[in-house]
């Protein structure tokens, strides 16, 4: 097979999309469709003395204000309010009783006829407070970090070795509190269907998860409750977990009767998940001749009260370069905020970001050059487990990556590079991500008129989901991609875990295969049992489907139509149903890598900083679409410059409250701060992870960038800025 | 519920002309272009981002130029012309900047699109970029 597979296809939901033909959560209406407002508490931690709903009720149009004082029943058990990812701890449950756990917390819902009416009557709940002591700081807090019993693997003698290194580089770099902004603001329509039934079109990144979830929230039998989300305006990990809008919005529809939506605001967005705040701490030491000689990494960041979240940040730093004596450890300080979430490369992204930082400032030390470095510590082998690598063309992603970029035209001194009255700094760093896999579920319906209808539970959230199962099921069962239509992102279709992780790329497409191949061996069943088949006699498994015939592998005449043979075989359809899981296997490590190369361009007076070219390569195995693959590197880099040079939030710690709640103060790159960026696909065949050897790439794109552009930023400027972001405030300071 | 006290201002009976219909709707005269299009009329095309005229998401284009719905009040747009994404393809031939977007893929989850490709049609009467980095510059106000 192949035709459609490792192709530039452009998107097969690209027409919906860009016509406005495309629905959203918050777009579904339906028949007496109400709308609810969220009011939040404004402290961020005691309970509610008094919540006074008279006045919102007096406003025409106005239904109900719902509070945990009048709200329907919900679960009382943790169990029940746990998805299928949530992390240790007991989870948020909004409007359940009248403790406040953080600023933003909803506390009640209005509903109304509009939804401009809801908004307003939400101003007159008056809402008296009974305050607590609280602590929202980490770095204030940091002495009161609590270690994760996660299982490090410590190597050698860390300290001693670090003790007696030629040379040491040993510092803090501090990634602050980002909010992942997906441009389509959170929201549900809770459909009510009568005698308690429901269909919930709600923003996430798991269907059957919020199915499941609401289920056991609101004590309902599973047939009772249907989740969709066919399009979903960006997550970014955000929708990972069910929002508690999914509640809200549902819990207001079993109240009233009636169909309800409930979109939050952007500011109330930032009540929700974010990347946790994390000081992560580097040491390395070297020996005389570059190599590495110890490594450590502590990670200290923030989580909520009531749940311990805690992401890979130090594993990277663990895994990728070699060195014999290490450790590496992970604490949480536990504050007065709402738990953070997954947000692209969650952990890699913070961690790599330190670690590249550390290797670039310890290749200046060495007056090595950064590349070379990372060559002199490079592993075929995951240093953590000690396990080779299904695949791993770093090497390659360095010298195409290099080469593209002209680095060795670099001249290494810091200030020595000048464009006018502007410095010019050259940067570079490694990336690294998980190459995991996930079991999924695909119904294939082959109809007798050569169309396929493939349908899965997974969701797209831009990633590309629609048009790679498109692709996949294209070539496996031989027709145009025109023929074939995908069903997603309805928890009544076949299982898929939420999608995240990089994961879905190869989960879906092996889940295609493998329902694809019960349809192939089906049809050839059919065909071999017409009279006097072109077939007959031929090796099953020389049998394949091809331009929508049945036919004999390399001898394309000896074919059947498959209308032919659904004819034959009085088939107006065939439908298959498989649940493709992947053998464990713990005998190799999977990743991904990247070398990520910057240059900037630094305003020598004003301090502005411009990233004017990116050139990154990536190996991630085979790319399913070159065209998509490119667009997700791309998203990853202009998210790798927000990191690096403006995304942070920014927190009043006297009130426990986010000031820059708005995309116009939290700020993120804009078509004028992207410049040139040049996405390379090393050539990295891989046949021992996947039958495709396809890795996945919504994660790897971001990694690295940040400390690529910090490490480029030191270049130019001579500068080391160890918080994030860069801003010019620090440089000039 | 209760006895009503707060009483919603009168309804202003309102024309608007999108995409060569001719539509009258009775609105509270606090009713943004952006929820007049979304909730009373069905075209969701037009997307909501941030309500405060910091994204993008909504932009259409009013008498030819593009203009941020959520900033701009139904009521005031009164027999004005008003283009949607939805108004943007002719007989089901996609708008040339429609089909470029699917061609170099230039989204990916979709929901700025709408809005990018509106502001672009707009950027482009206007007849002021010169450049790639104009074009930057000037299509920096959809994020
Ligand atoms: S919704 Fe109008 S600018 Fe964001």
């Amino acid at each position: 097979m192949n035709g459609y597979v490792g192709t530039p296809t452009s998107r097969v939901d690209g027409r919906a999309k860009v016509t406005g033909a495309a629905k959203y959560a918050g777009e579904f209406t339906a028949d007496r469709l109400v709308h609810g407002f969220v009011v939040e508490a404004t402290i961020p931690r005691g309970r509610i003395a008094q919540l006074d709903t008279s006045e919102a009720l007096k406003v025409a149009g106005v239904l109900d204000v719902l509070t945990h004082a009048n709200r329907p029943s919900l679960a009382d058990k943790d169990d029940a309010w746990k998805d299928e990812v949530a992390p240790e701890g007991s989870p948020f449950r909004p409007l359940y009783d009248d403790t406040i756990k953080f600023n933003g917390q909803p506390i009640a819902l209005v509903v109304a006829e509009e939804w401009a009416t809801a908004k307003f009557a939400a101003t007159l709940v008056r809402i008296d407070y009974e305050q607590a002591e609280f602590a929202t700081d980490l770095e204030a807090e940091r002495g009161g970090a609590s270690e994760m019993d996660k299982p490090h693997k410590p190597r050698g003698d860390a300290a001693g070795a670090l003790a007696a290194a030629a040379l040491r580089h040993e510092a803090d770099y501090l990634i602050p509190t980002e909010h992942h902004n997906p441009m389509e603001l959170y929201a549900t329509t809770t459909v009510w269907e009568g005698d308690g039934k429901l269909t919930v079109y709600d923003k996430t990144q798991g269907v059957q998860n919020v199915q499941k979830f609401l289920c056991g929230v609101f004590d309902k039998k599973p047939e009772d409750i249907r989740v969709l989300s066919p399009y979903v305006g960006g997550a970014f990990g955000s929708g990972l977990r069910p929002q508690y809008q999914v509640v809200l919005a549902t819990l207001a529809a079993l109240a009233l009767k009636r169909s309800v939506r409930v979109v939050l605001t952007r500011q109330q967005m930032y009540g929700l998940g974010y990347r946790p705040m994390t000081i992560e701490r580097v040491a390395l030491g070297a020996k005389s001749d570059g190599t590495l000689d110890a490594v450590t990494h502590e990670a200290i960041a923030v989580t909520s009260r009531y749940e311990d979240f805690a992401r890979n940040d130090t594993g990277w730093a663990e895994q990728l370069y070699s060195s014999p004596n290490s450790s590496f450890s992970h604490k949480l300080v536990h504050l007065d905020v709402s738990t953070p979430s997954d947000m692209r490369a969650p952990g890699a992204a913070s961690g790599v970001c330190a670690l590249e930082c550390a290797m670039d400032e310890l290749a200046v030390a060495l007056n090595l050059d950064p590349i070379e470095l990372r060559l002199k510590c490079y592993s075929d082998r995951d240093q953590s487990e000690n396990l080779p690598y299904t695949s791993k063309q770093l090497r390659q992603c360095y010298a195409r990556g290099a080469e593209a970029f002209g680095w060795g035209r670099r001249d290494p001194a810091p200030r020595s590079m000048r464009d006018g009255k502007e410095l010019v700094g050259w940067g570079m760093a490694t990336g690294v991500w998980e190459a995991l896999q996930m079991p999924v579920a695909v119904r294939i319906v082959l109809t007798s008129n050569g169309h396929a209808e493939v349908s899965c539970a997974a969701s797209d959230i831009g990633t590309g989901t629609y048009t790679i199962v498109a692709q996949v099921a294209a070539d496996a069962l031989g027709l145009p991609i025109e023929n074939i239509s995908v069903r997603l992102a309805d928890s009544t279709l076949p299982q898929a875990p939420v999608e995240g992780g990089s994961w879905m790329a190869a989960s879906s497409a092996h889940a295609v295969l493998g329902a694809a191949e019960d349809i192939r061996q089906e049809l050839a069943r059919h065909a071999q049992a017409m009279p006097s088949s072109p077939l007959a006699g031929v090796d099953a498994q020389d049998i394949i489907l091809a331009e929508g015939t049945i036919a004999k592998a390399g001898e394309r005449g000896r074919a059947i139509s498959i209308a032919d043979a659904m004819r034959y075989g009085k088939l107006e359809r065939i439908e298959k149903q498989k649940l493709n899981e992947f053998p464990e296997d713990k005998s190799h490590a999977r990743n991904t890598h990247s070398a990520v190369f910057a240059e900037v361009k630094v305003d020598e007076e004003l301090g502005v900083i411009r990233v004017t070219r990116v050139v990154s390569a990536v190996a991630a195995g085979r790319i399913l679409n070159t065209k998509t693959g490119r667009s997700q590197i791309m998203g990853g880099v202009v998210w790798g410059i927000g990191m690096a040079l403006h995304e942070e939030t920014v927190m009043d710690h006297r009130f426990g409250r986010i000031m820059n709640a708005n995309i116009a103060e939290y700020h993120i790159p804009v078509n004028a701060d992207v410049h040139d960026i040049d996405v390379i696909f090393v050539d990295e065949p891989d046949t021992h992870i996947n039958k495709l050897g396809v890795k996945g790439l919504g994660e790897i794109g971001i990694v690295g960038v940040p400390a690529a552009i910090a490490n480029a930023v030191y270049h130019a400027t001579g500068k080391r800025i160890r918080r994030f972001p860069i801003t010019l405030d620090k440089l000039l300071g | 519920m209760g006895d009503v006290t707060h009483e919603l201002p009168d309804r202003i009976p309102t024309r608007l002309v999108i995409n060569g219909v001719s539509h009258t709707l009775d609105l509270l005269p606090w009713t943004t272009l952006l929820d007049a299009l979304r909730d009373h009329l069905a075209l969701t095309g037009t997307k909501k981002g941030c309500d405060h005229g910091q994204c993008g998401a909504c932009t259409v284009l009013i008498d030819g130029r593009r203009v941020n719905s959520c900033l701009t009040l139904a009521v005031m747009k009164d027999s004005a012309e008003i283009t949607t994404i939805e108004g943007l393809a002719k007989d089901g031939a996609l708008h040339p900047l429609q089909q470029a977007f699917i061609d170099h893929d230039a989204f990916q989850c979709g929901y700025c699109t709408p809005g990018q490709i509106c502001s672009a049609a707009g950027l482009l009467a206007e007849g002021r970029a010169r450049d790639a980095d104009q074009i930057r510059e000037l299509m920096s106000g959809n994020l």
